[in-house]
Protein backbone atom coordinates (compact mmCIF):
# COMPACT_ATOMS: atom_id res chain seq x y z
CA UNK A 1 0.00 0.00 0.00
CA UNK A 2 2.87 2.36 0.73
CA UNK A 3 4.86 1.32 -2.34
CA UNK A 4 3.18 3.75 -4.71
CA UNK A 5 3.88 6.89 -2.61
CA UNK A 6 7.45 5.69 -2.14
CA UNK A 7 7.87 5.36 -5.91
CA UNK A 8 6.45 8.84 -6.42
CA UNK A 9 8.87 10.25 -3.87
CA UNK A 10 11.76 8.49 -5.58
CA UNK A 11 10.71 10.04 -8.89
CA UNK A 12 10.66 13.48 -7.27
CA UNK A 13 14.20 13.01 -5.94
CA UNK A 14 15.52 11.71 -9.24
CA UNK A 15 13.94 14.62 -11.04
CA UNK A 16 15.63 16.90 -8.52
CA UNK A 17 18.97 15.97 -10.07
CA UNK A 18 17.79 17.00 -13.52
CA UNK A 19 17.33 20.51 -14.82
CA UNK A 20 13.67 20.74 -13.76
CA UNK A 21 12.65 24.37 -13.41
CA UNK A 22 10.59 25.57 -10.43
CA UNK A 23 7.00 25.87 -11.66
CA UNK A 24 6.06 28.39 -8.96
CA UNK A 25 8.39 31.38 -9.20
CA UNK A 26 9.58 33.16 -6.04
CA UNK A 27 7.44 36.22 -6.86
CA UNK A 28 4.37 33.96 -7.10
CA UNK A 29 4.63 32.64 -3.54
CA UNK A 30 2.96 35.46 -1.60
CA UNK A 31 -0.10 33.35 -0.76
CA UNK A 32 2.07 30.42 0.31
CA UNK A 33 4.05 32.68 2.63
CA UNK A 34 0.92 33.95 4.42
CA UNK A 35 1.10 32.72 8.06
CA UNK A 36 -2.43 31.27 7.78
CA UNK A 37 -1.02 28.66 5.34
CA UNK A 38 1.46 27.27 7.87
CA UNK A 39 0.95 23.66 8.97
CA UNK A 40 2.01 24.71 12.46
CA UNK A 41 1.24 28.38 13.04
CA UNK A 42 1.74 28.05 16.81
CA UNK A 43 4.11 25.14 17.57
CA UNK A 44 3.57 25.37 21.35
CA UNK A 45 -0.17 24.81 20.90
CA UNK A 46 0.19 22.02 18.33
CA UNK A 47 2.74 20.26 20.51
CA UNK A 48 0.30 20.34 23.44
CA UNK A 49 -2.65 19.00 21.45
CA UNK A 50 -0.43 16.24 20.00
CA UNK A 51 0.45 15.30 23.58
CA UNK A 52 -3.27 15.16 24.50
CA UNK A 53 -3.89 12.71 21.65
CA UNK A 54 -0.71 10.67 22.22
CA UNK A 55 -1.72 9.96 25.83
CA UNK A 56 -5.19 8.70 24.82
CA UNK A 57 -4.67 7.02 21.44
CA UNK A 58 -2.34 4.17 20.52
CA UNK A 59 -1.49 5.66 17.12
CA UNK A 60 1.77 7.59 17.20
CA UNK A 61 4.13 9.20 14.73
CA UNK A 62 3.75 11.22 11.51
CA UNK A 63 2.03 14.02 13.47
CA UNK A 64 4.07 16.72 11.80
CA UNK A 65 5.58 17.82 15.11
CA UNK A 66 7.50 16.48 18.06
CA UNK A 67 5.76 15.20 21.16
CA UNK A 68 7.40 14.14 24.36
CA UNK A 69 7.04 12.37 27.64
CA UNK A 70 4.19 10.18 28.72
CA UNK A 71 2.12 11.71 31.51
CA UNK A 72 -0.49 9.03 30.90
CA UNK A 73 -0.29 6.87 34.05
CA UNK B 1 7.68 22.74 12.19
CA UNK B 2 7.30 23.43 8.49
CA UNK B 3 8.61 26.68 7.05
CA UNK B 4 7.09 27.60 3.73
CA UNK B 5 9.85 27.97 1.17
CA UNK B 6 9.22 31.53 0.01
CA UNK B 7 12.92 31.87 -0.65
CA UNK B 8 15.88 29.79 0.44
CA UNK B 9 15.88 27.84 3.70
CA UNK B 10 15.52 30.06 6.75
CA UNK B 11 15.76 29.55 10.48
CA UNK B 12 12.55 29.65 12.55
CA UNK B 13 11.46 33.10 13.75
CA UNK B 14 12.55 34.47 17.12
CA UNK B 15 9.47 34.17 19.32
CA UNK B 16 8.28 33.24 22.78
CA UNK B 17 5.00 31.61 23.85
CA UNK B 18 3.41 31.54 27.30
CA UNK B 19 0.64 28.95 27.33
CA UNK B 20 -1.72 27.69 30.03
CA UNK B 21 -3.49 24.42 29.30
CA UNK B 22 -6.44 22.77 31.01
CA UNK B 23 -7.90 19.31 30.30
CA UNK B 24 -10.88 17.80 32.06
CA UNK B 25 -12.77 14.67 31.19
CA UNK B 26 -13.39 11.11 32.37
CA UNK B 27 -12.65 12.06 35.99
CA UNK B 28 -9.22 13.46 35.10
CA UNK B 29 -8.12 17.08 35.39
CA UNK B 30 -4.72 18.12 34.02
CA UNK B 31 -3.43 21.65 33.77
CA UNK B 32 -0.24 23.67 33.83
CA UNK B 33 2.00 26.02 31.86
CA UNK B 34 4.07 25.55 28.74
CA UNK B 35 6.70 28.21 28.09
CA UNK B 36 8.68 28.15 24.89
CA UNK B 37 11.27 30.56 23.53
CA UNK B 38 13.50 30.69 20.49
CA UNK B 39 16.38 33.05 19.65
CA UNK B 40 18.71 33.33 16.69
CA UNK B 41 22.44 33.60 17.41
CA UNK B 42 24.35 35.12 14.52
CA UNK B 43 23.33 34.30 10.98
CA UNK B 44 23.12 30.53 11.07
CA UNK B 45 22.22 29.28 14.55
CA UNK B 46 18.91 29.31 16.42
CA UNK B 47 18.42 27.94 19.94
CA UNK B 48 15.14 27.05 21.63
CA UNK B 49 13.88 25.89 24.99
CA UNK B 50 10.61 24.65 26.44
CA UNK B 51 9.37 24.15 30.00
CA UNK B 52 6.15 22.19 30.37
CA UNK B 53 4.12 21.02 33.39
CA UNK B 54 1.19 18.62 33.75
CA UNK B 55 -0.50 18.85 37.18
CA UNK B 56 -2.68 15.77 37.28
CA UNK B 57 -5.65 14.99 39.50
CA UNK B 58 -7.04 11.63 38.52
CA UNK B 59 -10.14 9.68 39.41
CA UNK B 60 -10.36 8.06 35.98
CA UNK B 61 -12.42 4.97 35.19
CA UNK B 62 -9.31 2.78 35.68
CA UNK B 63 -8.56 4.42 38.99
CA UNK B 64 -12.05 4.31 40.52
CA UNK B 65 -12.45 0.67 39.47
CA UNK B 66 -9.24 -0.78 40.90
CA UNK B 67 -7.35 1.87 42.88
CA UNK B 68 -7.58 5.22 44.69
CA UNK B 69 -7.69 8.70 43.17
CA UNK B 70 -4.26 10.36 43.05
CA UNK B 71 -2.51 13.63 42.31
CA UNK B 72 0.89 14.01 40.70
CA UNK B 73 2.97 16.36 38.60
CA UNK B 74 5.01 15.85 35.47
CA UNK B 75 7.72 18.30 34.42
CA UNK B 76 9.36 18.35 31.03
CA UNK B 77 12.26 20.46 29.83
CA UNK B 78 13.76 20.52 26.38
CA UNK B 79 16.58 22.39 24.66
CA UNK B 80 17.23 22.49 20.94
CA UNK B 81 19.62 24.00 18.42
CA UNK B 82 19.14 24.51 14.67
CA UNK B 83 22.07 25.19 12.37
CA UNK B 84 21.52 26.50 8.84
CA UNK B 85 24.08 26.02 6.08
CA UNK B 86 22.99 26.98 2.56
CA UNK B 87 19.78 25.02 2.01
CA UNK B 88 20.43 22.48 4.75
CA UNK B 89 19.15 22.77 8.33
CA UNK B 90 20.51 20.46 11.01
CA UNK B 91 18.45 20.30 14.18
CA UNK B 92 19.11 18.51 17.44
CA UNK B 93 17.25 18.57 20.73
CA UNK B 94 17.25 16.92 24.11
CA UNK B 95 14.24 16.56 26.39
CA UNK B 96 13.87 15.30 29.94
CA UNK B 97 10.53 14.42 31.53
CA UNK B 98 10.08 13.56 35.21
CA UNK B 99 7.21 12.28 37.37
CA UNK B 100 7.36 10.72 40.80
CA UNK B 101 7.35 7.26 39.21
CA UNK B 102 8.57 7.82 35.64
CA UNK B 103 11.53 9.47 33.90
CA UNK B 104 12.10 9.84 30.18
CA UNK B 105 15.16 11.17 28.37
CA UNK B 106 15.04 11.68 24.61
CA UNK B 107 17.53 12.86 21.98
CA UNK B 108 16.28 14.10 18.61
CA UNK B 109 18.26 14.66 15.43
CA UNK B 110 16.85 15.97 12.13
CA UNK B 111 18.41 17.08 8.85
CA UNK B 112 16.34 18.85 6.21
CA UNK B 113 17.16 20.27 2.81
CA UNK B 114 15.34 22.61 0.44
CA UNK B 115 15.62 21.68 -3.22
CA UNK B 116 13.94 22.09 -6.61
CA UNK B 117 14.06 25.87 -6.46
CA UNK B 118 12.93 25.73 -2.82
CA UNK B 119 9.64 24.09 -3.79
CA UNK B 120 10.58 20.87 -2.02
CA UNK B 121 11.80 20.27 1.52
CA UNK B 122 13.00 16.80 2.47
CA UNK B 123 13.79 15.85 6.06
CA UNK B 124 15.18 12.79 7.81
CA UNK B 125 15.02 12.35 11.56
CA UNK B 126 16.10 9.97 14.28
CA UNK B 127 15.18 9.99 17.98
CA UNK B 128 16.28 7.77 20.81
CA UNK B 129 14.55 7.61 24.17
CA UNK B 130 15.33 6.02 27.49
CA UNK B 131 12.47 5.54 29.97
CA UNK B 132 12.74 4.54 33.61
CA UNK B 133 9.50 3.15 35.02
CA UNK B 134 8.91 3.09 38.76
CA UNK B 135 5.99 2.45 41.05
CA UNK B 136 4.78 4.24 44.16
CA UNK B 137 3.64 2.58 47.37
CA UNK B 138 2.18 3.64 50.71
CA UNK B 139 4.84 5.03 53.02
CA UNK B 140 5.49 2.39 55.73
CA UNK B 141 6.39 5.27 58.12
CA UNK B 142 2.91 6.74 57.56
CA UNK B 143 0.58 3.73 57.88
CA UNK B 144 -2.96 4.57 56.82
CA UNK B 145 -1.83 7.96 55.50
CA UNK B 146 -2.01 9.25 51.94
CA UNK B 147 1.72 9.80 51.55
CA UNK B 148 3.28 7.61 48.89
CA UNK B 149 6.92 6.84 48.21
CA UNK B 150 8.76 5.15 45.37
CA UNK B 151 8.89 1.36 45.69
CA UNK B 152 12.64 0.56 45.97
CA UNK B 153 12.04 -2.99 44.71
CA UNK B 154 10.39 -1.92 41.45
CA UNK B 155 12.65 -0.44 38.77
CA UNK B 156 12.04 -1.15 35.10
CA UNK B 157 13.22 0.45 31.86
CA UNK B 158 12.26 0.80 28.22
CA UNK B 159 14.12 2.12 25.17
CA UNK B 160 12.60 3.72 22.13
CA UNK B 161 13.89 4.56 18.64
CA UNK B 162 12.06 6.67 16.06
CA UNK B 163 12.94 7.03 12.38
CA UNK B 164 11.24 9.87 10.48
CA UNK B 165 10.98 10.89 6.86
CA UNK B 166 9.16 14.01 5.72
CA UNK B 167 8.57 15.80 2.45
CA UNK B 168 6.90 19.17 1.95
CA UNK B 169 6.03 20.12 -1.60
CA UNK B 170 4.71 23.34 -3.11
CA UNK B 171 2.25 22.14 -5.73
CA UNK B 172 0.71 25.38 -7.02
CA UNK B 173 0.70 29.09 -6.08
CA UNK B 174 -2.04 28.30 -3.55
CA UNK B 175 -1.44 24.69 -2.53
CA UNK B 176 1.25 23.06 -0.42
CA UNK B 177 1.25 19.42 0.71
CA UNK B 178 3.38 17.30 2.99
CA UNK B 179 4.00 13.60 3.51
CA UNK B 180 5.39 11.99 6.66
CA UNK B 181 6.45 8.43 7.43
CA UNK B 182 7.51 7.38 10.95
CA UNK B 183 8.63 4.05 12.39
CA UNK B 184 8.89 3.65 16.16
CA UNK B 185 10.35 0.66 18.02
CA UNK B 186 10.01 0.05 21.77
CA UNK B 187 11.80 -2.51 23.84
CA UNK B 188 11.49 -3.11 27.57
CA UNK B 189 8.79 -2.72 30.19
CA UNK B 190 5.78 -1.33 28.31
CA UNK B 191 3.08 -2.06 30.94
CA UNK B 192 1.43 0.43 33.19
CA UNK B 193 2.36 -1.04 36.60
CA UNK B 194 -0.87 0.11 38.26
CA UNK B 195 -3.43 -1.33 35.90
CA UNK B 196 -5.19 -4.66 36.16
CA UNK B 197 -7.22 -7.03 34.03
CA UNK B 198 -10.25 -8.93 35.34
CA UNK B 199 -11.18 -12.61 35.06
CA UNK B 200 -14.27 -14.61 35.97
CA UNK B 201 -14.21 -15.93 39.53
CA UNK B 202 -17.39 -17.54 40.92
CA UNK B 203 -15.99 -17.42 44.45
CA UNK B 204 -15.90 -13.60 44.38
CA UNK B 205 -19.17 -11.74 45.28
CA UNK B 206 -18.68 -9.55 42.17
CA UNK B 207 -18.35 -12.62 39.96
CA UNK B 208 -14.82 -11.60 38.89
CA UNK B 209 -11.40 -10.81 40.32
CA UNK B 210 -8.33 -8.84 39.19
CA UNK B 211 -4.71 -9.56 38.29
CA UNK B 212 -1.88 -7.33 37.03
CA UNK B 213 -1.54 -6.77 33.29
CA UNK B 214 1.17 -8.43 31.20
CA UNK B 215 2.24 -6.75 27.93
CA UNK B 216 4.72 -7.93 25.30
CA UNK B 217 8.17 -6.38 25.83
CA UNK B 218 8.53 -5.17 22.25
CA UNK B 219 6.42 -3.03 19.95
CA UNK B 220 7.03 -1.67 16.45
CA UNK B 221 4.71 0.82 14.81
CA UNK B 222 4.47 2.54 11.45
CA UNK B 223 2.57 5.69 10.57
CA UNK B 224 2.09 7.57 7.30
CA UNK B 225 0.31 10.87 6.88
CA UNK B 226 -0.53 13.34 4.16
CA UNK B 227 -1.44 16.99 4.80
CA UNK B 228 -2.38 19.89 2.60
CA UNK B 229 -2.95 23.61 3.03
CA UNK B 230 -4.93 25.51 0.38
CA UNK B 231 -5.28 29.28 0.08
CA UNK B 232 -8.88 30.33 -0.53
CA UNK B 233 -9.85 33.45 -2.53
CA UNK B 234 -11.21 35.31 0.53
CA UNK B 235 -7.80 35.17 2.30
CA UNK B 236 -8.62 32.09 4.31
CA UNK B 237 -6.96 28.67 4.39
CA UNK B 238 -8.39 25.17 4.26
CA UNK B 239 -6.16 22.50 5.77
CA UNK B 240 -6.59 18.74 5.79
CA UNK B 241 -4.87 15.70 7.26
CA UNK B 242 -5.15 11.94 6.83
CA UNK B 243 -3.03 9.42 8.73
CA UNK B 244 -2.76 5.63 8.69
CA UNK B 245 -1.19 3.64 11.50
CA UNK B 246 -0.46 0.02 12.41
CA UNK B 247 1.74 -1.78 14.92
CA UNK B 248 3.01 -5.21 15.91
CA UNK B 249 0.24 -5.47 18.55
CA UNK B 250 -2.25 -5.65 15.65
CA UNK B 251 -3.64 -2.18 16.30
CA UNK B 252 -4.71 -0.37 13.17
CA UNK B 253 -5.69 3.27 13.40
CA UNK B 254 -6.57 6.16 11.15
CA UNK B 255 -7.56 9.77 11.58
CA UNK B 256 -8.85 12.44 9.28
CA UNK B 257 -9.13 16.14 9.99
CA UNK B 258 -10.13 19.42 8.40
CA UNK B 259 -9.43 22.95 9.58
CA UNK B 260 -10.63 26.33 8.32
CA UNK B 261 -8.45 29.35 9.16
CA UNK B 262 -10.19 32.68 8.67
CA UNK B 263 -8.61 36.12 9.31
CA UNK B 264 -11.16 38.84 10.11
CA UNK B 265 -11.03 42.65 10.18
CA UNK B 266 -9.24 44.44 13.02
CA UNK B 267 -6.56 41.84 13.70
CA UNK B 268 -8.86 38.99 14.65
CA UNK B 269 -8.43 35.44 13.36
CA UNK B 270 -10.68 32.44 13.98
CA UNK B 271 -10.25 28.80 13.10
CA UNK B 272 -12.62 25.87 13.17
CA UNK B 273 -11.52 22.24 13.14
CA UNK B 274 -12.99 18.76 13.11
CA UNK B 275 -11.06 15.51 13.58
CA UNK B 276 -12.14 11.89 13.61
CA UNK B 277 -9.97 9.03 14.96
CA UNK B 278 -10.62 5.31 15.16
CA UNK B 279 -8.56 2.25 16.02
CA UNK B 280 -8.93 -1.51 16.32
CA UNK B 281 -7.99 -3.33 19.54
CA UNK B 282 -4.63 -4.83 20.47
CA UNK B 283 -4.40 -8.58 19.99
CA UNK B 284 -4.07 -9.07 23.76
CA UNK B 285 -6.77 -6.63 24.89
CA UNK B 286 -9.39 -8.38 26.98
CA UNK B 287 -12.16 -6.89 29.08
CA UNK B 288 -12.93 -10.13 30.95
CA UNK B 289 -10.88 -13.34 30.84
CA UNK B 290 -12.59 -16.71 31.47
CA UNK B 291 -9.98 -17.48 34.13
CA UNK B 292 -6.73 -16.02 35.48
CA UNK B 293 -3.82 -15.78 33.02
CA UNK B 294 -6.01 -17.20 30.25
CA UNK B 295 -3.75 -15.69 27.53
CA UNK B 296 -0.02 -15.30 26.98
CA UNK B 297 -0.40 -11.51 27.28
CA UNK B 298 -3.34 -9.57 28.71
CA UNK B 299 -4.20 -5.91 29.11
CA UNK B 300 -7.39 -3.99 29.88
CA UNK B 301 -6.23 -0.41 29.26
CA UNK B 302 -9.05 1.36 27.51
CA UNK B 303 -6.46 2.75 25.07
CA UNK B 304 -5.86 -0.84 23.89
CA UNK B 305 -9.57 -1.35 23.15
CA UNK B 306 -11.21 -0.65 19.81
CA UNK B 307 -12.61 2.87 20.04
CA UNK B 308 -13.23 6.08 18.17
CA UNK B 309 -13.26 9.74 19.06
CA UNK B 310 -14.42 12.96 17.46
CA UNK B 311 -12.92 16.40 18.12
CA UNK B 312 -14.64 19.70 17.43
CA UNK B 313 -12.40 22.71 17.94
CA UNK B 314 -12.51 26.47 17.73
CA UNK B 315 -9.73 29.02 18.14
CA UNK B 316 -9.64 32.82 18.38
CA UNK B 317 -6.53 34.94 17.98
CA UNK B 318 -6.06 38.70 18.32
CA UNK B 319 -3.06 40.45 16.77
CA UNK B 320 -1.46 43.03 19.07
CA UNK B 321 -0.12 45.50 16.55
CA UNK B 322 0.83 48.08 19.16
CA UNK B 323 3.04 46.15 21.52
CA UNK B 324 4.06 47.37 24.95
CA UNK B 325 7.80 47.17 24.36
CA UNK B 326 9.76 48.49 21.38
CA UNK B 327 11.84 45.35 20.98
CA UNK B 328 8.69 43.29 20.53
CA UNK B 329 7.43 43.90 17.03
CA UNK B 330 4.39 41.66 17.16
CA UNK B 331 2.22 39.83 19.64
CA UNK B 332 -0.91 37.67 19.62
CA UNK B 333 -3.39 36.68 22.29
CA UNK B 334 -4.94 33.28 21.66
CA UNK B 335 -7.68 31.09 23.05
CA UNK B 336 -8.54 27.58 21.88
CA UNK B 337 -11.22 25.13 22.90
CA UNK B 338 -11.54 21.51 21.78
CA UNK B 339 -14.22 19.02 22.80
CA UNK B 340 -13.27 15.36 22.33
CA UNK B 341 -15.92 12.62 22.58
CA UNK B 342 -14.67 9.05 23.12
CA UNK B 343 -16.75 5.91 22.49
CA UNK B 344 -15.25 2.53 23.41
CA UNK B 345 -16.35 -0.62 21.56
CA UNK B 346 -15.02 -3.28 23.98
CA UNK B 347 -14.06 -1.58 27.25
CA UNK B 348 -16.91 -1.82 29.76
CA UNK B 349 -17.91 0.66 32.46
CA UNK B 350 -17.73 -0.92 35.94
CA UNK B 351 -18.30 2.31 37.87
CA UNK B 352 -22.04 1.86 38.52
CA UNK B 353 -23.54 0.77 41.86
CA UNK B 354 -25.65 -2.16 40.69
CA UNK B 355 -23.97 -3.86 37.78
CA UNK B 356 -25.43 -6.62 35.60
CA UNK B 357 -23.68 -9.97 35.12
CA UNK B 358 -19.93 -9.72 34.37
CA UNK B 359 -19.35 -9.10 30.68
CA UNK B 360 -22.71 -7.41 30.07
CA UNK B 361 -21.97 -4.03 31.70
CA UNK B 362 -22.52 -0.94 29.51
CA UNK B 363 -19.69 0.11 27.21
CA UNK B 364 -17.68 3.11 28.42
CA UNK B 365 -17.80 6.58 26.87
CA UNK B 366 -16.85 10.06 28.00
CA UNK B 367 -16.19 13.59 26.71
CA UNK B 368 -13.23 15.84 27.44
CA UNK B 369 -12.92 19.63 27.35
CA UNK B 370 -9.51 20.97 26.36
CA UNK B 371 -8.69 24.67 26.87
CA UNK B 372 -5.59 26.60 25.81
CA UNK B 373 -4.86 30.27 26.47
CA UNK B 374 -1.55 31.74 25.36
CA UNK B 375 0.40 34.88 24.55
CA UNK B 376 2.89 34.80 21.68
CA UNK B 377 5.47 37.49 21.04
CA UNK B 378 7.95 37.97 18.22
CA UNK B 379 11.14 39.94 18.83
Amino acid sequence: MMKMPAMLLLCVFLLGGCSLQPWVKPYERAHLADPIMSFSRDPVSDSYLNHVYQAREMARGAEGGQGGGCGCN
Amino acid sequence: MVCLPLTAAVLPEDRADFLFHHYEGGGVTINGPSIQARKQLGQSVSVSGNYYVDSISSASIDVVTTASPYQEEREEMSLGVDVLHDNVTISSAVSVSEENDFEAKTLHFTISQDMLGDLTTVSLGYSRGWDTVGQTMSDPLDPGGERRIRDPDFNESANRQTYRFGLTQVLTKKLVASLAFDTVTDEGYLNNPYRSVRFLDATNPDGFDWQGELYPRTRTSRAASVRFSYYLPNRAALQGEYRLFNDSWNIEGRNIGLKYVWPLQGGWLVDFGVRRYQQSSASFFVDLMPYASAQSYYGRDKELSAFSNTTLGVGVSYDLKETFWKRIHRGTLNFKYDRISFDYDEFRDLSGDSLPAPGSEPLYSFSANVFQAYLSIWY
